[in-house]
């Protein structure tokens, strides 16, 4: 009977242990299926965090909220652009590379109204290179088309937005048509004082130097300087930068992943942050400027001399 | 027994020559492998880290440039075993003479005693054939400096084999205006002369085109040859470490078209690994580098 009675308690024990068991084996089963949707879900790089942040910032009319990440009195003064990639967007994205270069240009212009809202006084950009002449002549000839367009197409807008556009670079070379446009801009826009756009078209910063020296030849050949005045200082002034107050970048950006200055600005960039991006310069877009910004004002800028 | 302490000393002594040498054995097989592809014929490098390297390891401020000078002569030899022709370092900036007097002066001395010893005998000048230039603004520097900088230039100006640039009070924009100046002198010199035969051939008023032709006189390749780094081509490769992105002053003229490549390692921690990322990135880019050429 006792023994019976034993039996019996190890059998229920056992069912019980069993169906315990079971019971476990089916709670982790649940817990690691559902785990994931009860979680936050984390989004691929962050982009969900950011638009965020992003929403909070357009809300605001006129100046530019500053995003989160970034503080406002350490903003770049200056800041230039090498807009490399649009091709190659185009050809990712299954377009003509004239559509890519609309695209960059595009992106330009709202690259550089982002600049200003932020609080950036200058921009330039690396719109085409003296080198970039020896590109296919077709081109060539869509390039300076789309420039003259573009760029006449926008006079209103500069003019609505107070942004003065200067155009540097040798200017020899271009068509008839886009030189005037380019004059009609300057012209139009010259009076404003607290955004500046500079296009390089046409540049070459070997070429920008050489010409500071004829000129400065030519002032010591007219007597208005004298060969031992010339230093640095006066040398910076005679650069075609001279249109602006703040001829010296603080910081460089250039996108599609090169890793060269490929003759833009030399004599400028002697102290500017370089920050290279992999993305293409058409999907250079707002999140990705913050991280640039970011990152060059965690740098510790030392100009030679402090610790 | 006691024997036995010395006999350790030894065979450890010799296991570590035997691993060095195996090191440097195969160090000297992959780069023949790397050497199959193009090699950049010019490296050049911002030397930046050293301080913080000391602060780092918490030692006193003058040996993180000492460090900082191993890790050099490390370079230096991977580099001219590899088959790089010119090897190009920022050693010292006319701005840095701004900091402490005190840390100029232990800069100074540090560069004085480096310099005398690249004319011993076992130094890396006389193993591989290093013709040393120093490259800057040497009116800057102390007597003894700029004494022992022009001894060193003069004694090593017969070796061909590879070239070392050791830029030293030091600026792009300092370097950049002196060659316009120089190249002002130049073309006013030889306009004279021009100006001088033309008389004699014949009476001539050529007032007016003067300047006109004064100013298309002066060429880009007269400013070039006038720049005190043109004993040297562009470099293909530049070098920054301690991960900071900007130029500094250095080469702004030359690096037009070189590569930029920062690493995060302060100076006295770089190696073999970020000399060789360098290369291959550069080998890889160079396919497209030169359909660039091509079409200028």
């Amino acid at each position: 009977m006792n023994f019976m009675i034993h039996a019996n308690h190890l059998l229920v024990l056992f069912t019980l242990s069993t169906m315990l068991s079971m019971l476990w084996f089916l709670l982790s089963l649940l817990s690691l299926l559902l785990l994931p949707c009860l979680r936050p879900c984390f989004p691929a790089k962050g982009s969900l965090k950011n638009k965020k942040k992003i929403d909070k910032g357009t809300y605001v009319v006129g100046e530019e909220e500053t995003p989160k990440e970034l503080q406002r009195e350490l903003m770049p003064r200056h800041v230039a652009v090498i807009m490399d990639g649009n091709r190659r967007w185009a050809k990712q994205t299954g377009l003509l590379t004239s559509q890519g270069y609309e695209a960059g240009a595009k992106r330009l212009l709202e690259f550089a109204d982002l600049c200003f809202k932020l609080g950036i006084n200058t921009v330039s950009a690396f719109a085409f290179s003296t080198e970039n002449w020896g590109r296919h002549k077709i081109e060539v000839k869509c390039l300076m088309y789309l420039f003259q367009r573009y760029l006449k197409s926008k006079i209103q807008f500069f003019q609505s937005k107070e942004i003065r556009v200067s155009v540097i670079g040798n200017l020899a070379k271009i068509p008839e048509s886009l030189l005037r446009t380019v004059h009609e801009l300057e012209e139009a826009t010259k009076s404003y004082k607290k955004k500046h756009l500079i296009l390089a078209i046409d540049y070459s910063g070997r070429f920008d130097i050489l010409g500071a020296c004829k000129s400065i030849v030519k002032k010591s050949e007219q007597g208005l300087i004298r060969e031992e005045d010339v230093d640095e200082t006066l040398f910076e002034r005679e650069l075609q930068t001279k249109c602006t107050e703040f001829p010296s970048p603080d910081l460089l950006i250039r996108t599609s992943g090169e890793q060269r200055i490929s003759n833009f600005f030399l004599w400028q960039l002697a102290y500017t942050e370089l920050f290279f991006s992999p993305v293409l310069w058409p999907d250079f877009d707002k999140q990705k400027f913050i991280e640039a910004l970011v990152s060059y004002q965690r740098r510790d800028r030392r100009f030679g001399s402090r610790l | 027994m006691a024997e036995l302490p010395g006999q350790i000393r030894r065979m450890s002594g010799g296991i570590s020559q035997l691993l060095e040498q195996i090191y440097g054995f195969s160090r000297r097989c992959l780069f023949r492998v790397i050497s199959m592809g193009p090699i950049p014929s010019h490296l050049a490098f911002i030397m930046d880290g050293n301080r913080r390297y000391a602060k780092k390891h918490g030692l006193e401020d003058g040996s993180g440039h000492k460090a900082g000078f191993s890790a050099l002569m490390s370079m230096l030899q991977y580099c001219y075993e590899l088959g790089i022709k010119y090897v190009t370092i920022y050693a010292f900036s006319i701005d840095n003479f701004r900091r402490q007097p005190e840390e100029v002066q232990s800069l100074m001395d540090l560069m004085l005693e480096k310099i005398k010893s690249l004319l011993e005998k076992e130094s890396i000048v006389h193993q591989y054939g290093i013709r040393v230039y120093f490259i800057g603004n040497l009116a800057l520097l102390n007597d003894q400096v700029r004494a022992a900088a022009e001894k060193v230039m003069k004694i090593t100006a017969k070796n061909s084999r590879v070239v070392l640039l050791i830029c030293i009070a030091y600026n792009s924009t300092n370097e950049i205006v002196q060659a316009v100046k120089k190249s002002c002198i130049n073309t006013s010199d030889n306009m004279e002369a021009y100006g001088n035969d033309k008389h004699e051939d014949r009476d001539s008023d050529i007032e007016g085109t003067d300047m006109e032709n004064q100013e298309k006189r002066i060429q880009l390749v007269d400013i070039e040859e006038n720049m005190q780094m043109s004993v040297a081509p562009n470099p293909d490769i530049l070098i920054r470490s301690s991960g900071e992105t900007r130029l500094s002053n250095f080469l702004l003229w030359q690096t037009g078209n070189t590569q930029l490549f920062s690493p995060a390692s302060l100076w006295p921690e770089i190696g073999l690994r970020h000399l060789l990322w360098a290369v291959l990135n550069f080998q890889r880019n160079q396919s497209y580098l030169e359909k660039r050429k091509k079409q200028l």
